[in-house]
């Protein structure tokens, strides 16, 4: 069992936890994913790690409450333990000197760019930060972020903060700015932002480096569930990713294969609503 | 006296009945009939069942005691040797293992081995089985990599001999494929968890969400054991690696099984986890995965269920039995039937796959005769899932965290006979060393390596 340590509500559908798991804590990298299951009837949801404190033997994640099993996980308290936990999962990000890097969050794409900015900083590049998100309230983590960055924006959807519009015209005018030197961007979001972001930096041929987040079963190299079409060669998120060369995704099908199971979740979502 | 040339049959449910339900086929023997039939074994001298044995149980003398009506003592005998008989009872190949050897089978059909020793196991599981004394300790620890056949039985036979043993699980249940990848109807889920209770009583631990090779890795574990067994098994699924594989409705028979299986999909919503086949459903490949595929998905609803081989019926690698069930419940085997794409709607969702008929042309390597297209054979069969169940390969997360550890060209961990890898105090075992085999051979590669676990650590 897995308990939580800590709760907060970031805005009304996203939330935090911090939950004790010293083994997970100790291995953790920036870039990596853990699998929780509620409950006995649960299924195993994989959540990128948020951050981590290895003396604390913690792990924090942050999600967005969207189908039935983040909604029941939204209700858990302080105190309230999970049934299993696994991880970490996937390949650590590979952390680096790379010069001068643009990383990107959209919406809860923000909460595993926190672990990642701080290690790159680390490594000593120059980091950008751009944090998007719809509008203000669904900007987290700003403070965290804006710590290990030494240049920091922010872009919403309805301008309520930061600059109005999407992340991917900001890095535009960035990459003007800069003459086009920059050396690396990582984007973290919506499959959409992402196709987006991966579209404009082709254009300029920089690299630029996806996180993916496609149904998992297993979490192990098993299922092949998670499968996504890399370059036209399919590749495991889970074992081989999941990060990805963002030039290479097949958006189109990842977006389609998350959509698999769509009508499954509005049922269970509906029952769960009814028996609360 | 002469001996009866057929075995007894075993009750079993109904076909038209079954294939609604997930229960189990098989119903076993009565106690009368499995008397009955252990009266059949003609008490070889040689004893050459046992020579197909993988685990080496005294066969004749097992089957002796159920003639004496002595069934404490049968399980006794079994349990000497095999840790999981309630699970190889219902899962061995037997034809191929020990009633292949059997004498009998020169005239007739050879004793049903396999029945009995699932009739003995259940026996003894409504009893409660007798576990032994714990042996005196040796002080020695040995961690064990993977719950499933293989880590299970090296587990168990270390537990007996004073070791100290800790399974390492990474998923949340434990069994491996007897959980993830065998469904219901062949191996029912409360058996798996009553024998790795008995493990436990032998005074295992096991501890489960630990992903060896990333949780913690195996140079890590030798700090803190004397030695190591690998047993991770066959994980990653192979693809047909045709058009259209990415589709929505194309599932391989990994996460089709595992989201059933393991994850009680066919409760869904009283289980979170969901799976949606439709009405036609297509399975590619003839192994026993393949059979389970099929059946799985009449039982999920579907109204059609379809076996695509390329080749014929003769060389499909699936157990006679398997074969036999699924036909009677009504799967439509549709052979010398090559898929060359996989068909979607404007959405992505498949609605088609492409094949070609083959014909059967000139032995290849393996010996059996290599399927060849026939040209402009093209057609086209309208199905709403496919399930993509032409074997495995093995987990690759031990050894990308390994560089050291000497692998094969499939990725498989290289051991000798007795299962020891290339890093001393490093063993391996099952379909991680083999590649995707049976349960009873995982089984018996466990075993011969805590032998050789044992003489290592007495050496040391």
């Amino acid at each position: 069992m897995f308990e939580i340590l800590e709760k907060k509500v970031l805005s009304p559908n996203e939330k935090l936890m911090k939950i004790k798991a010293p083994l997970i804590a100790r291995k953790a990298q920036a870039g990596q994913f853990i699998i929780l299951r509620i409950d006995e009837q649960g299924e195993r949801i994989p959540l990128t790690i948020a951050d981590f404190d290895r003396e604390e033997g913690t792990i924090t994640i942050i999600f967005l409450e969207v189908g039935k099993s983040t909604k029941q996980l939204g209700r858990l308290e302080v105190g309230d333990s999970l049934l299993n936990l696994a991880g970490p999962l996937g390949m650590p990000s590979e952390v680096k000197k790379y010069g001068t890097i643009v990383l990107i969050g959209g919406g809860v794409g923000i909460a595993p760019l926190y672990p990642i900015v701080r290690a790159m900083k680390a490594a000593g590049n120059y980091v950008i930060s751009i944090l998007g998100a719809k509008s203000k309230d669904l900007i987290i983590l700003e403070e965290e972020i804006s710590e290990y960055s030494d240049e920091f924006y922010i872009t919403t959807d309805d301008g309520s903060k930061g600059s109005k519009g999407f992340v991917s015209d900001l890095l535009d005018q960035l990459i003007q700015r800069r003459n086009k030197k920059i050396d690396l961007v990582m984007a973290i979001g919506p499959v959409i932002m992402m196709k987006v972001v991966s579209d404009l930096t082709k254009k300029y041929s920089i690299k630029t480096l996806v996180s993916l987040n496609p149904i998992m079963v297993d979490g192990t190299g098993m299922c092949g569930g998670c499968r996504v079409s890399i370059g036209g060669k399919t590749k495991f998120a889970c074992v081989d990713g999941p990060e990805f060369d963002g030039h290479l995704v097949d958006y189109q099908n990842l977006m389609l294969r998350n959509q698999r199971f769509v009508g499954h979740e509005k049922d269970a979502c509906k029952l769960l609503e009814e028996k609360a | 006296m002469s001996v009866q040339k057929t075995k007894h049959p075993m009750p079993q449910q109904p076909a038209a009945e079954r294939v609604h339900n997930f229960r189990e086929v098989p119903l076993g023997y009565a106690p009368d009939v499995a008397v009955a039939e252990a009266k059949r074994c003609l008490q070889c001298k040689n004893k050459p069942c046992m020579k197909g044995c993988p685990v080496e149980i005294d066969i004749p003398g097992f089957l002796q005691c159920i003639t004496l009506g002595d069934f404490e003592k049968a399980a006794e005998v079994i349990r000497a040797k095999n840790n999981l008989p309630a699970i190889s009872g219902r899962v061995c190949p037997y034809e191929d293992q020990c009633e292949c050897e059997c004498t009998l089978k020169k005239a007739g059909e050879p004793v049903g081995i396999g029945r009995l020793e699932r009739f003995i196991a259940d026996y003894e599981r409504t009893k409660g089985a007798v576990v032994p004394p714990r042996p005196q300790q040796n002080g020695k620890r040995v961690a064990v990599v993977g719950s499933g056949p293989a880590g299970l039985t090296c587990a168990g036979d270390l537990a007996k001999q004073g070791y100290d043993v800790v399974v390492y699980e990474a998923l949340h249940a434990p069994g491996g494929v007897l959980m993830y990848g065998i469904p219901e109807f062949r191996l029912p889920k409360v058996i798996v968890h009553s024998e790795v209770d008995y493990i436990k009583k032998l005074g295992v631990t096991v501890d489960y969400d630990m992903v060896v090779g990333k949780s913690i890795t195996v140079p890590e574990l030798l700090e803190e054991f004397d030695a190591v067994f690998i047993g991770t098994g066959a994980g990653l699924p192979n693809w047909l690696n045709i058009p259209g594989e990415n589709l929505d409705g194309v599932y391989s028979a990994n996460e089709f099984l595992t989201r059933v299986n393991m994850m009680k999909a066919y409760e869904f919503p009283k289980s979170d986890t969901p799976v949606k086949i439709g009405k036609v459903v297509a399975t590619f490949g003839a192994g026993n995965v393949a059979m389970d595929c099929a059946r799985t998905s009449l039982r999920l609803g579907a109204e059609k269920s379809y076996i695509l081989y390329r080749r014929t019926e003769a060389e499909m690698p699936a157990r006679a039995e398997e074969i036999e069930h699924a036909k009677e419940e009504g799967v439509v085997f549709k052979l010398l039937t090559n898929p060359v794409r996989f068909i979607g709607t404007e959405k992505g969702i498949l609605k088609e796959v492409e094949f070609l008929t083959m014909k059967l042309g000139e032995p290849d390597e393996s010996g059996r005769r290599r399927p060849v297209p026939i040209p402009g054979s093209e057609q086209v069969l309208a199905i709403d899932t496919a399930l993509v169940a032409i074997g495995q390969s093995p987990n690759p997360l031990i050894p990308q965290s390994m560089p050291d550890l000497k692998l094969g060209k499939h990725g498989n961990i290289i051991t000798d006979e007795e299962g020891r890898t290339s890093i001393p105090g490093i063993f391996a075992g099952g379909d991680i060393a083999t590649g995707a085999a049976t349960v009873i051979l995982a089984m018996g590669a466990g075993k011969k390596a805590a032998r050789a676990i044992d003489q290592y650590l007495q050496a040391k």
